[in-house]
């Protein structure tokens, strides 16, 4: 398999006031073609900070990153946008669904930006809410909603589907529903999903397993047989 | 320091873009009600003080001749305290520096050189001696504009005499506090002297020893000045001239009167939309601001302050607000003030020049400032005291919107997501939309507003005055006539064509309603001046004003009484009813006038058209015609009057520019902060889905470019409504003020609101291009 993204070395520094605090220092990754990878942590073990690299919303310090075979470590905002744009699905703990927006407006705001997007009803149909299509997110509840979010991210047909604490603010019932929907995604559309989580039973559903910690990628684990997240329990 | 005052201090340099722009708005409001109603009220206070100090009459009348025992009969009518009769005459000044015979008018000052009405207030000089035949005092005006000073010499033209005045004085005068000599268009201050000689000296030489043919009467405290008016009109029937008039008509008072009427109204309206403005945008940012730190209000209550010190701390941050509008907008209100004075001052004049900026005043529009400003704040502040800790603490649910008018007009399948976003924001506050359009609207209807009537000048001077008047040459006569003058005038080398018109004045009746006008008298084929169209072979056409205030129709018989000789008194017949700009009055034949005055035929006024190039030489020879009282070219005269309110013109309109650009600035700076707040993690959202900055701020702005889509064409209607609206109360016998605003005001008004917004969201646009999308969207709210 091939690899759709490869990071070496990668070190990310951030003022914080008067301190400078290392959030990444030296990290090795690389990303298959299709496969679920779950990224493990606690909080401040720098997950975060590495899904934003490798989603082109941040930048290194120093390190590379190049999203097939093509250098992102130097690539100026534009670049990084037109990156996102065609390439990068996003799934956050938060939704972030444009209030104003009904669910398929939510999707479409995507789709019209894309090259060769779904059908915003299409999308939701693949997550489960094909009957609640002219919603708004006030009329959803955090279960829906996240399942809009993950319609909107693979609308686009995305290379890269990138979730950070997708469950964080669900409840387990809920958590489990999303994490089926991504896995389905993962499944039938074949998109490369990186899952961050803290919440280590999820790690089960993940054909790899990163462990960060400090900063450091601190564990790889390789699963020959996923379980299928309607089997997880926490 | 308390911890909450540093809050305060801080919140206020956070900020600082939305403070000073709402100071900024309010310190406009400030400077005008300052500005405005300090200079009304020195204006007033000048005008009531000179008008006590100097005795300005309370009635005056014009007569053609009436013996010095008429003075005394008008003395003994009741109500009458005191009368001062003198001669007044116009005859001409040819001043060498002058191309155009100039209009000078004698008025006349008893022997002992004090006048007991409208008593003259000598500037520098002296008055003339008793004996002296040539000395003279002349209008402070006239000798600044032409650099005269005692000692120098007035050429005049006394009944046919050359006659080389000496100034001795120069002075002013209550009942010139506006120099017009009400001939002609307008008033020119270079072309009109009003000259004060002794009794004795001007009465031989236009024959009137022993009488007088002007009157000026003092009525007794509380009486009734239209009883005076009709007692003195008893008195003087049968010796000529005009009726008596009240103060109210006379001419420098009811210029001055107008005037200060219309800024009465303007110390009203400008301010009230400024002060409007500025409680919107406080509404608006404080409002914001509650919004956003409602965990920070939260925690303060939890920790055991008292809504009502919250409250204050609020309130606080909005005083501090409209106290830096307060030192901005009342220092320069005081500097504007000063300012207009001056400016009115050259117009206006008064013995002194008061700069009062009432300490009343200031107190009373800082109060009407922070009144306003704590309005605003009001609704926000009142949501503080209904937060429950423990509530505020949670972030606000999800903003619920529904599908509206987007979805009615069938826009929601047709528009993208993101023009479906700017469209539910502003359904979502409709109010707070159709505020800031309607705030716009006043900040460009403000501009039109105060350009309106030079616009509407120059139209009625480019389009309706030259449209109907074709002559170079307007020669005054000092009185009517014989024809042949005209024949004379049309001698001149030069002079191409020559026609004369006939003015008299009557008293036209309708029933019980009446009014003093003037019927023009024309030759049916006059080129220069023509006729209105359907002008009668006999009868009147009338104005459509006077038509409707005597509530006369066509074919009506009206009663007109000759304000010449005994007041002869003729019935006539209506013709025709004609739209006019200027005022009330009637035209008619000249030869049919005459035959209705059975006179002569005769001409009060001769136009001439003069070959290219010659103009000059008929002026220098019309300094030499004794009948001439003035010459006024047109091109000079409209020329003159562009001078006088150019300068004054472009300084308003500066300022009126920059007030209707801090008001839209105000308003789309503060709406664009307020909406990069409170949207920044949608925003920011887009960004990660892939939008690029240009489409985010397409977004964000789309708002803000429609609340200026929708309040400049709002605006000019508004300006055009307020042009209106004013016009009605000019008063509508003098002038009628056509409503025209040319097509540059209306562009610059609408750059104006264009470009503040474009530079506020280009301000707003900066920070759009540095948001955080990672800290964004790390937080959960």
């Amino acid at each position: 398999m091939s690899a759709i993204i490869e990071c070496h070395a990668l070190t990310k520094r951030y003022q914080m006031g008067e301190v400078e605090v290392a959030a990444l220092r030296g990290v090795d990754v690389a990303l298959t073609e299709g496969e679920l990878v779950v990224l493990l942590g606690a909080s401040g073990s720098g997950k975060s900070t590495l899904l934003n690299i490798l989603g082109g919303l941040d930048v290194c310090t120093t390190g590379e990153v190049a999203y097939r075979g093509e250098d992102l470590t130097h690539a100026d905002p534009d670049e990084l946008t037109v990156y996102r744009r065609h390439h990068v699905g996003f799934v956050f703990q938060f939704y972030n669904l444009i209030p104003s927006l009904t669910a398929r407006e939510n999707v479409a705001l995507v789709t019209e930006i894309a090259d060769d997007p779904m059908d915003p009803a299409e999308a939701l149909e693949l997550v489960g809410l094909g009957d609640r299509l002219d919603h708004f997110p006030a009329q959803l509840s955090g279960g829906e909603q996240q399942r809009v979010a993950v319609a909107r991210a693979v609308a686009k047909r995305p290379d890269l589907l990138l979730c950070d604490e997708p469950t964080g603010a669900l409840d387990f019932t809920t958590g489990v529903r999303v994490l089926e929907v991504l896995e389905r995604v993962n499944r039938e559309l074949g998109t490369t999903t990186v899952i961050i989580t803290h919440n280590a039973p999820i790690a089960a559903m993940g054909r790899r397993v990163i462990t960060l910690a400090d900063g450091l990628v601190a564990n790889v684990e390789t699963h020959t047989e996923q379980v299928a997240a309607a089997g997880l329990r926490w | 320091m308390s911890a909450l005052g540093t809050k305060m201090r801080r919140d206020l340099w956070r900020l600082k873009g939305q403070v000073l722009t709402i100071a900024l708005v309010l310190a406009c409001g400030f400077l005008a009600l300052i500005m405005l109603r300090s200079t009304y009220q020195s204006l007033v206070a000048a005008r009531d003080a000179y008008y006590v100090d100097y005795r300005f009459g309370d009635v005056f009348a014009r007569l053609e001749r009436a013996p010095d025992a008429v003075g005394q009969r008008l003395e003994a009518l009741p109500g009458v305290a005191r009368v001062y009769t003198r001669i007044v005459e116009d005859i001409m000044v040819p001043l060498a520096t002058e191309p155009d015979p100039i209009t000078g008018r004698i008025v006349t000052i008893p022997d002992d050189g004090v006048a007991p009405l409208g008593a003259l207030y000598l500037r520098s000089g002296r008055l003339p001696v008793a004996g002296s035949a040539d000395e003279a005092v002349i209008l402070e005006q006239f000798a600044s504009a032409h650099g005269l000073v005692p000692g120098d010499r007035l050429p005049a033209v006394m009944n046919g005499q050359l006659r080389q005045l000496r100034i001795v004085g120069i002075a002013l005068s209550p009942e010139y506090v506006l120099a017009m000599s009400g001939r002609g268009f307008g008033f020119d201050q270079r072309a009109f002297v009003v000259i004060w000689m002794l009794h004795g000296a001007v009465a031989p030489v236009f024959r009137l020893e022993g009488g007088f043919n002007d009157v000026v009467i003092k009525a007794e405290p509380g009486a009734s000045i239209p009883a005076v008016l009709d007692a003195v009109d008893r008195e003087l029937t049968g010796y000529g001239g005009f009726h008596a008039v009240g103060r109210d008509r006379q001419m420098s008072n009811y210029a001055l009167t107008g005037e200060l009427d219309s800024l009465r109204n303007l110390a009203l309206i400008i301010p009230a939309v400024f002060l409007g403005v500025a409680a919107f945008l406080v509404n608006v940012v404080v409002s914001r601001l509650v919004f956003l730190e409602r965990t920070q209000i939260a925690v303060l209550k939890a920790v055991g302050f008292t809504d009502r010190r919250i409250a204050l701390h609020y309130l606080g941050l909005v005083a501090s607000i409209a106290l830096i509008g307060a030192v901005l907008g009342v220092s320069s209100g005081v500097w504007a003030s000063h300012w207009m004075t001056d400016v009115y001052a050259d117009f206006y004049r008064f013995p002194t020049r008061v700069y009062s900026v009432s300490p009343r005043v200031v107190v009373v529009t800082l109060a009407i400032g922070i009144l306003a400003a704590v309005t605003g704040a009001l609704g926000a502040v009142f949501r503080i005291a209904r937060m429950p800790p423990a509530q505020a603490m949670r972030p606000p649910a999800p903003l619920a919107y529904r599908k509206r008018l987007a979805e009615w007009l069938g826009l929601g399948r047709v528009l993208s997501p993101s023009a479906l976003m700017v469209v539910r924001e502003i359904e979502r506050r409709p109010v707070r939309f159709l505020f800031s359009v309607a705030g716009i609207a006043m900040g460009i209807g403000m501009f039109i507003f105060g350009r309106f009537s030079w616009d509407s000048f120059d139209y009625l001077l480019d389009e309706i005055y030259l449209r109907e008047h074709h002559e170079d040459l307007t020669v005054t006569l000092s009185r009517p006539v014989s024809a042949g003058a005209i024949r004379e005038l049309a001698k001149l080398p030069g002079v191409e064509l020559a026609e004369g018109e006939r003015t008299v004045g009557v008293r036209i009746h309708a029933g019980s309603r009446w009014r003093d006008i003037a019927i023009t008298g024309y030759a049916p084929d006059a080129e220069l001046h023509p006729p209105p169209a359907g002008l009668p072979d006999e009868g009147v056409l009338v104005t459509d004003q006077l038509a409707e205030i005597l509530q006369i129709r066509i074919g009506d018989l009206v009663e007109v009484e000759i304000l010449e000789g005994d007041w002869p008194v003729k019935e006539i017949v209506v013709r025709g009813v004609v739209d006019e700009a200027f005022g009330i009055q009637g035209h008619a034949r000249a030869d049919w006038l005459d035959h209705l005055l059975r006179v002569e035929p005769r001409v009060s006024t001769v136009l001439l058209r003069v070959a290219p190039g010659r103009l000059d030489e008929v002026r220098a020879r019309l300094k030499e015609v004794p009948a001439v009282v003035g010459v006024t070219s047109t091109e000079r005269t409209l020329q003159s009057l562009r001078e006088q309110t150019g300068g004054w013109m472009v300084t308003m309109t500066l300022i009126l520019g920059l007030s209707a650009a801090a008001i839209a600035v105000g308003i789309v700076y503060n709406n664009a902060r307020i909406a990069l707040s409170l949207r920044s993690r949608d925003l920011a959202t887009l960004r990660v889905l892939g939008f690029t900055r240009r489409e985010i701020s397409a977004v964000l702005l789309g708002e803000l470019g429609a609340q200026v889509v929708c309040g400049v064409p709002l605006g000019l209607l508004v300006g055009t409504w307020w042009a209106q609206l004013f016009a009605l109360t000019i008063d509508q016998e003098a002038m009628r003020l056509p409503v025209h605003i040319a097509s540059t005001t209306y562009a610059i008004a609408a750059a104006i609101a264009v470009v503040s917004g474009a530079v506020s969201a280009l301000l707003v646009r900066r920070k759009l291009d540095r948001l955080d999308l990672v800290e964004v969207l790390k937080a959960s709210d």
